[in-house]
């Protein structure tokens, strides 16, 4: 028996790999049809529909989008994503959260379509999108508050000031133990749990609590990872622990971790909500998150379908992937720029420098830099 | 005469097909050698050997400065070092034991039921071993006593796990070859079956044994999606497996995913000296059980 079974094993899988493969074949070739004749028995006009969250009709539209970028604006997308594969199934949109910086770096090489980003595009990134001949439209979609958490465990953290987070994440004069930070806090040594070199939120973080000189250390109490979920679990494992991310992963995971209160530039301790984050009030940690869309992108029909649908469901998408909506006003202005091709971007200074200040002021038309 | 000559062509052919397929396995495996090499250059050319050899800091890729990095190979070695010393702890007694039991003791109902399960784990696919270590090793077993949420001591078990239906399997094949005439003259000689398993049996197989244990040491050296998802992300340079470590392997991963892997760059040219260090590491060991097998080898008619 046993050796019948094995001599003839290889047999049988080749067999059973065969029809397996037949089988995803042909039910592949079925997609398509199956889905067709719903669209044909369902869709009076042609395809062109955006509804809401209902159940709406099924259109052909078909085509590949690809998006790359900031795993913290990551979920936002896929939000959108999902909602808009119930009424365009057949397009396919790929959306990747490596990092803002890598990214662009797709991006101005015209490898995506859309790029997810959690800082406004850099000068040195929009000289090689000209000299690609990329143009693209800059879209805001929401807020986020960076999120400093630390372990629930740690009942000795109150609040803390940016000069104690510089304390604590700067490179030279880095503390080694909670001490070092304030000394009635535990000798104990701080494990720090930071997005990576190439994320967005690392390069927001950095400037606001180092400046543009500084530097985040890099010595082994520093645990660097693109996956925020490895630094959610990291922080929610160890009592000693501090970590930054999105608003949302913290949304996500409130019983494990604990948001710490900033003192915001008028002295106040604020804890990140969805309340402080929209009114501005939890400074410097507040920020807008952003899409570029690549315009000959934008004349593919699938891709201006979803960009349209993403605009229209944005205040829902947003709530769903916990992050705060932005004001109505904003958003109209968005959906202008993309109708009307604006291109270019708010953010930077005719001398290639970084336009600071609220959205608001920002997302201007005087603003724009092509 | 006729079918002779088809069959002499034949022959030509299968002889011509057969040099190929070597010839393909060789060229890759030069091709690779030539590559890490060649590559490597990049980044001794830029970095003091003795910095590579004997510092003990390594912090490529984790500042924006690269004028910040240091390159001290030892953090990345003993990362690994550590985790398949932990790895070797697990795999080799039980291994061991488990081939001993298999080979020499087991009833064919036993046998039957064991030699599959075995060969299921030997299936597994490491990336499931990797969050095994991650949600429950760790949090369950290491956590409580106060080891960190990444830590070398969850991904060295995992690799111990993994390694384990490797030596096992590679033992009792080696332990099988012994001839059963040994056997019974140990019996005949009023041994007990214990007797015959530690004087004569595994010494008559240790060259076989020897090289099972160099092979799954390879493979624990070389093991990567483990410790990328439970190790930690950090080159730490010490012997503590309590908290994070990364290997070598780790490091390659970590690094390709960051955006400083663009060519020309010093953290590009360091993925290839860390994976000819590797190679090197790996090459020696290989060579290793080579001269251990023939060595202790004990040929029977």
């Amino acid at each position: 028996m046993n050796y019948r079974f094995n001599r003839y094993s290889p047999f049988a899988f080749c067999v059973a790999a065969c029809l397996l493969l037949c089988g995803c074949d042909s039910s592949k070739q079925a997609g398509p049809t199956a889905s067709d004749g719903a669209a044909v028995g369902e869709v009076a006009s042609n395809g062109d529909v955006a509804p809401g969250g209902e159940a709406g009709p099924v259109s052909e539209l078909a085509g590949k989008i690809a998006v790359e970028g900031s795993s913290t604006v990551a979920p936002i997308t896929n939000q959108a994503k999902e909602r808009f594969n119930e009424h365009y199934p057949d397009v396919e949109i790929s959306v990747s959260g490596d990092g803002t910086s890598n990214g662009f770096a797709s991006f101005v090489k015209k490898q995506t379509d859309i790029s997810d980003a959690s800082r406004p595009i850099k000068q040195k990134e929009l000289d090689q999108a000209q000299a690609n001949s990329v143009t693209f439209v800059e879209v805001p979609v929401a807020y986020d508050g960076l999120t400093i958490a630390v372990n629930p465990k740690n009942d000795f953290v109150k609040s803390l000031t940016v000069d104690q987070l510089a304390k604590i994440f700067r490179a030279g004069d880095e503390a080694k133990t909670w001490k070092d930070v304030n000394p009635e806090w535990p000798e104990e040594k701080i494990s720090i749990f930071s997005p990576g070199t190439g994320s967005g939120t690392y390069d927001y973080f950095s400037e606001v609590v180092l400046g543009k000189d500084g530097t985040l250390r890099s010595d082994n109490q520093i645990n660097l990872n693109e996956d925020d979920n490895i630094l959610v679990r990291g922080v929610a494992g160890d009592p000693f622990a501090i970590g930054y991310f999105g608003y949302s992963y913290y949304e996500r995971n409130m019983d494990d971790l604990r948001a710490v209160p900033i003192v915001n530039p008028a002295g106040n301790e604020v804890s990140p909500t969805k309340a402080t984050i929209e009114s501005g009030e939890y400074a410097p940690f507040s920020r807008p998150l952003f899409i570029y869309l690549n315009t000959e992108s934008l004349d593919k029909a699938e891709v201006e379908t979803f960009v349209d649908f993403y605009m229209e469901n944005i205040r829902e998408v947003v709530t769903a992937a916990n992050y705060v909506p932005l004001p109505d006003e904003i958003y109209a202005k968005a959906v202008d720029n993309v109708a009307n091709r604006v291109t270019g971007t708010h953010y930077l200074t005719e001398e290639g420098e970084k336009r600071e200040g609220p959205l608001s002021e920002v997302y201007q038309p005087a603003n724009l830099k092509k | 005469m006729r079918s002779s000559a088809v069959s002499k062509r034949n022959q030509a052919i299968v002889v011509a097909l057969l040099i190929f397929c070597a010839t393909i396995s060789v060229a890759t495996t030069l091709g690779i050698v030539t590559i890490l090499f060649k590559e490597s250059i990049g980044f001794f050319s830029r970095v003091n050997l003795s910095d590579f050899l004997l510092g003990t800091e390594w912090t490529i890729g984790r500042s924006k400065n690269p004028a910040d990095y240091q390159y001290g190979i030892w953090p990345l070695i003993s990362g690994t070092m550590r985790i398949t010393f932990i790895a070797m702890l697990i795999a080799i007694p039980l291994g061991l034991i488990t081939a001993v039991y298999l080979s020499e003791y087991a009833p064919r109902g036993v046998r039957a039921v064991l030699k599959p399960v075995l060969e299921i784990l030997a299936g597994m696919p490491t990336v499931v071993l990797g969050y095994f270590a991650v949600v429950v090793i760790t949090p369950t077993i290491l956590e409580p006593i106060g080891f960190k949420p990444y830590n070398a001591m969850a991904a060295g078990i995992a690799v111990g796990i993994l390694c384990l239906p490797l030596v096992s399997s590679l033992t009792e094949d080696a332990l099988q070859a012994v001839p059963n005439s040994l056997r019974e003259a140990a019996f005949g000689l009023g041994g007990t079956r214990f007797d015959s398993v530690v004087k004569i049996v595994v010494p008559a197989a240790m060259s076989g044994i020897v090289s099972a244990f160099l092979l799954a040491f390879a493979r624990a050296i070389g093991e990567t999606m483990i410790v990328a998802l439970a190790a930690g992300a950090i080159p730490t340079f010490t012997i503590d497996p309590r908290g994070p470590s990364q290997t070598m392997t780790g490091f390659i991963v970590e690094v390709f995913q960051s955006e400083d892997v663009i060519p020309g760059t010093i953290a590009y040219y360091s993925i290839y000296a860390v994976a000819f260090t590797l190679f090197l590491l790996t090459f020696i060991t290989t060579l290793f059980g080579q001269f251990i097998r023939r060595r202790y080898r004990e040929a029977y008619e």
